[in-house]
């Protein structure tokens, strides 16, 4: 093989596109409170750690979990699975209760705790993990302009991209996830 | 004796494992690793973790709460 034509496999086993052989994952990103951020991040760090390419597609309330600085919540409206360990019982919030101004603050505050007692990662950390694991990032223009974000408002890593983008890497996954 | 030990006690999902592929890196070929653990969820997915990098799950033990697995670096 001739130094030119080296030069130009070893881009290629650079690039981001998964070789035939190894298994690739995207995930669509569509939520953005404290709970639901966590399955495309745990999902996409594995992935990394196990070797595939990920690509996260981040749109409408999934957007703002790439700004700088996250402040995370959650609600327990509507939520009749949302049951904290309390007193040595599991207990639920009637959504009557949740209308009430600071109970989503108090419930997301007290899942944090419990997270951090129970040794769970933060989404900051996992969001770290999955930068530092060249996980690609899609950050969608339409979502950018809808909500009147620009990328300075968001953590550095994240490319442009629209349907078009994600479905040209989604042809290519053997894993396509919509979260 | 393993050449590198991570301690990863009373971290939970998917931690144990994104620690052990960081450590894994410093780990020469051939050379091994042993991860502490106390999530039960590592056993599962320390095995699922080297069948699918192709790195090799030596051996795993329990001491009482503590989970004890050994690989090997034989993956990229």
């Amino acid at each position: 093989m001739s130094s030119e034509a080296q030069a130009v496999s070893s881009e290629i086993s650079e690039a981001p596109v998964a070789a035939p052989e190894t298994k690739s994952m995207s995930i669509i990103v569509t939520k953005g409170s404290l709970d639901w951020a966590y399955p495309p991040f745990i999902l996409a760090t594995t992935a990394a750690a196990m070797g595939l390419p990920v690509t996260m597609f981040f749109t409408f309330y999934g957007l703002p979990l790439l700004l700088k600085k996250l402040d995370l919540q959650l609600t327990a409206a509507g939520n009749p699975a949302m049951k904290m360990p309390m007193m040595g019982a599991h207990m639920g919030l009637p959504n009557i209760l949740t209308a009430i101004p600071g109970v989503d603050a108090a419930c997301s505050k007290m899942m944090k705790n419990l997270m951090n007692k129970k040794g769970v990662a933060s989404i900051e950390d996992l969001r770290e993990l999955a930068i530092e694991a060249d996980v690609r990032m899609i950050a969608c223009q339409m979502t950018m302009d809808l909500f009147e974000y620009s990328l300075d408002d968001m953590i550095e890593g994240p490319e442009l991209g629209g349907a078009a983008t994600y479905i040209e890497c989604a042809t290519q996954a053997d894993i396509n996830l919509f979260i | 004796m393993a050449d590198h030990t991570l301690d990863a006690k009373g971290l939970n999902c998917p931690l144990p494992i994104l620690k052990a592929r960081k450590a894994l890196k410093e780990v020469p070929a051939g050379g091994t690793l042993e991860i502490l653990a106390t999530d039960p969820g590592a056993v599962a997915d320390f095995q699922a973790f080297c069948r699918q990098t192709g790195n090799e799950l030596v051996e795993h033990s329990q001491d009482d709460s503590v989970y004890r697995f050994l690989i090997r670096h034989t993956a990229a």
